[in-house]
């Protein structure tokens, strides 16, 4: 009896993931290669979400500028605020006050908090952990979300800070509320983890998936929690202290692994110090203005200057070019997300499917800030 | 032996027991399954801190006809390129399976269809029937996320038939039947207790065929957006999601035949013991969906062949050497020994073996 060899002919296809689908965040779109449930090979498309707001810009006032950084990183407003408004500050030589420089520290880290649960919440949820962790984080998200509306009446784009301190002081309820919620949201962290950290399918999921590694996240300069998780420890409030970071008391979160779990708990670590920073930030908020005194239409000095933050997604920064007239010349924005996503196609190659979503949620881009 | 088609004590004749079967088995199942979407919403909704529907009737009991009276009057849409015959055969096939199944399913000491003396072959046979369902679904709607649904789902299920069979065996062999009222009948004690790991085997097995979470992986809305069924819409949708619901009335009352003593309980009327335990297993399966994240395909995999093929091998040759050796034991003898044997070995392989997790180099 003869054996006859068979081979099955095989060949990769391709799938489009995105723009519409659930796990892309928004509108991003992968053009995917797909060996069976491998990936061969993933081309990102992106630019559905471009509203051309650098060039917008170009067209107005200073102040009128900052309105359209809320609607760059949807989801960290008061950071896009915070980084806009040093570089401003820095191009025209305006000083803030302190009590303003405390607020805005105050503001920031309620909004890294925001920004890190929600990122969480959609990467867990991206595991596969039906809605369940997204809802839980969403309900802490409120409570800072109903801080941040007493402070300016918005929950999404506050438009809160203004070149030269923010718009308006705290409300009195504010102090209370914000002590509440320091009090209340250890406990919260604290149950996420006792739900989840130490799951036996999260650690097989995401445990050694998607690595990035230490040389090629500094080689495309990656930032935020994607390039600490590969331990670096570089975080812009102690490595270029800007505003009055270099008052508080704060550890860097590193991973080792730099893998979608280091990702995730590098995350939930820095909630927990920005409530550190917050306590601190708490006890020394000063009396005083908080807006000094800036002319109606800035004009500042023909020069450029860049102002950058550490964004709840990475080193956010502002590039001003001032021809001395009331517009900017140029802004250009330095998208944390959109220079971390670069390393998307290194991270998937030979995972499945189900790890591309993973890998991709524990980057957290936020889609507005990727196309502009 | 004869099939046994009426149980002795049903008055009657053959076809008027089949007529009143029939429907009631049809209307259980449409009925239940309108209750436990409602309930698995609700439940849900309570663990995740949310309402949940709560608009239509009281407490939204009747958000689900809403939804089923909805799904019936909404267009059927057909992609262009796709297998028409085979795309319109597919809800039919992976639904009447299921309904098939419950001829043989005891709701109280002799209600039932037909008493098969091959019961649990039965339904072991003609559940899979489904898959063939899902995977020309997958097929026919050319569709690249469909056709990875339903690629996921045979190879879970060709994977998971054998330990969920496997672990079966062990109950089949406690009582000599494979007639699910005999095997209730013989449960003087839930087999729960005599058989803890063929159980854990049989739940886990069986949540892995019938696609529920953590073993989702056909639908996975989070990668494949909704699978096999992407491109179905109207009735046909209606009717896989009906199949899928019904799926997991079928474990779930699998779970109480064959574990929980079937109808068997104190002071309430048998019927209502079965609908008690198959609302509590089924409760556990909503929080069990709650809880915990999907694994990827390759663990899948890893599981059913690492974890519960080999457990249940074991737990066959422990059963078999327990009957052979002691063939007149007490069933409460067996239950500290079984337990011992169940914690020792998900002890053992939990510390021997790992999810998988690899990546393929290309």
């Amino acid at each position: 009896m003869t054996t006859k060899e068979v081979t099955i002919q095989t060949e990769p296809f391709v799938v489009n993931i995105g723009p519409a689908h659930p796990s892309t965040h928004g509108v991003f779109r992968m053009r995917t290669t797909l060996d069976g449930e491998v990936i061969v090979n993933m081309e990102p498309i992106f630019g559905y979400l471009h509203r051309g707001i650098e060039k917008l810009a170009e067209e107005r006032t200073y102040g009128g500028c900052i309105p359209l950084t809320d609607r760059l990183d949807y989801l960290a407003s008061m950071s896009n605020n915070m980084a806009y408004c040093l570089a401003v500050e820095k191009l025209a030589g305006i000083p803030v006050p302190l009590r303003a420089e405390y607020i805005r520290v105050i503001m920031a880290e309620l909004q890294r908090i925001a920004s890190h649960l929600i990122a969480v919440g959609a990467f867990l949820n991206d595991c596969g952990a039906f809605m369940t962790p997204i809802v839980y984080m969403i309900r802490e998200r409120e409570k800072i979300l109903d801080l941040f509306d007493m402070v300016c009446g918005q929950r999404l784009t506050y438009n809160y800070m203004r070149v030269g301190g923010v718009s308006q002081d705290l409300p009195a309820e504010f102090i209370p509320a914000l002590r509440k919620f320091l009090k209340e949201m250890p406990g919260w962290i604290n149950e996420y983890d006792r739900l989840l950290k130490q799951n036996e399918i999260l650690l097989a999921r995401a445990k050694g998936v998607g690595i990035l590694p230490r040389e090629l996240a500094i080689n495309i300069s990656a930032s935020g929690p994607v390039l600490r998780a590969s331990g670096v420890e570089w975080d812009l409030r102690r490595a270029d202290p800007y505003s009055i970071y270099d008052r508080f008391e704060f550890d860097i979160p590193t991973g080792s692994a730099g893998d979608c779990y280091d990702r995730y708990r590098v995350r939930v670590e820095e909630m927990r110090q920005s409530l550190r920073i917050l306590e601190q930030a708490l006890k020394g908020l000063p009396e005083g203005e908080v807006r000094s005194e800036v002319p109606h239409l800035i004009r500042p000095p023909v020069g450029e200057a860049y102002g950058h933050i550490e964004a709840p997604r990475g080193e956010l920064g502002f590039y001003l070019v001032s021809d001395g007239s009331i517009a900017p010349y140029r802004f250009h924005v330095r998208a944390p997300t959109l220079i971390n996503l670069t390393a998307l196609n290194d991270m998937m190659k030979g995972w499945k499917v189900a790890d591309l979503i993973l890998i991709f949620g524990s980057i957290d881009i936020c889609l507005a800030e990727v196309d502009r | 032996m004869a099939m046994q088609m009426l149980p002795p004590d049903w008055p009657g004749n053959f076809w008027a027991h089949w007529g009143i079967f029939t429907v009631i088995i049809l209307v259980f199942i449409l009925v239940s399954v309108l209750m436990f979407i409602w309930f698995e919403r609700r439940a849900m909704a309570v663990m995740q801190a949310r309402l949940g529907p709560n608009r239509a009737g009281p407490f939204g009991l009747f958000q689900s006809a809403a939804d089923a009276l909805k799904v019936m009057i909404k267009e059927d849409i057909v992609p262009a390129r796709a297998d028409k015959v085979i795309h319109w055969l597919a809800p039919v096939v992976a639904f009447v399976p299921v309904m098939m199944v419950f001829a043989v399913v005891p709701f109280q000491g002799g209600a039932l269809l037909a008493d098969l003396n091959i019961g649990i072959l039965y339904i072991v046979a003609i559940s899979s029937v489904t898959t063939l369902g899902i995977f020309m679904a997958g097929w026919a709607s050319n569709n690249k996320y469909s056709l990875l649904g339903a690629m996921r789902q045979v190879a879970s299920v060709v994977s998971y038939e054998i330990p969920v069979v496997l672990s079966l065996v062990g109950v089949i062999l406690l009582t000599g039947s494979l007639s699910l009222q005999q095997i209730v009948q013989a449960q003087e004690i839930p087999f729960i207790l005599v058989q803890p790991l063929g159980f854990l085997l049989f739940f886990t097995g069986a949540l892995a065929e019938i696609n529920r979470a953590p073993f989702d992986l056909t639908e996975a809305d989070s990668e494949l957006v909704a699978g096999y069924f992407i491109e179905y819409s109207g009735m046909k949708f209606g009717l896989f999601f009906l199949a899928e619901y019904a799926e997991a009335l079928v474990v779930s009352a699998l779970v109480t035949t064959l574990f929980l003593g079937g109808w068997r309980g104190p002071l309430l009327p048998d019927w209502l013991w079965f609908l008690v335990k198959v609302g509590a297993v089924f409760f556990v399966i909503v929080w069990i969906r709650t809880t915990v994240p999907r694994v990827r395909i390759d663990q899948l995999m890893a599981l059913a062949w690492k974890f519960l093929f080999p457990l249940a091998l074991i737990n066959l040759l422990v059963t078999a050497v327990e009957i052979l050796v002691w063939p007149d034991v007490s069933l409460w003898l067996l239950v500290p020994i079984n337990f011992a044997v169940m914690i020792v070995l998900v002890l053992l392989w939990s510390k021997l073996f790992k999810l998988g997790w690899g990546r393929v180099n290309v």
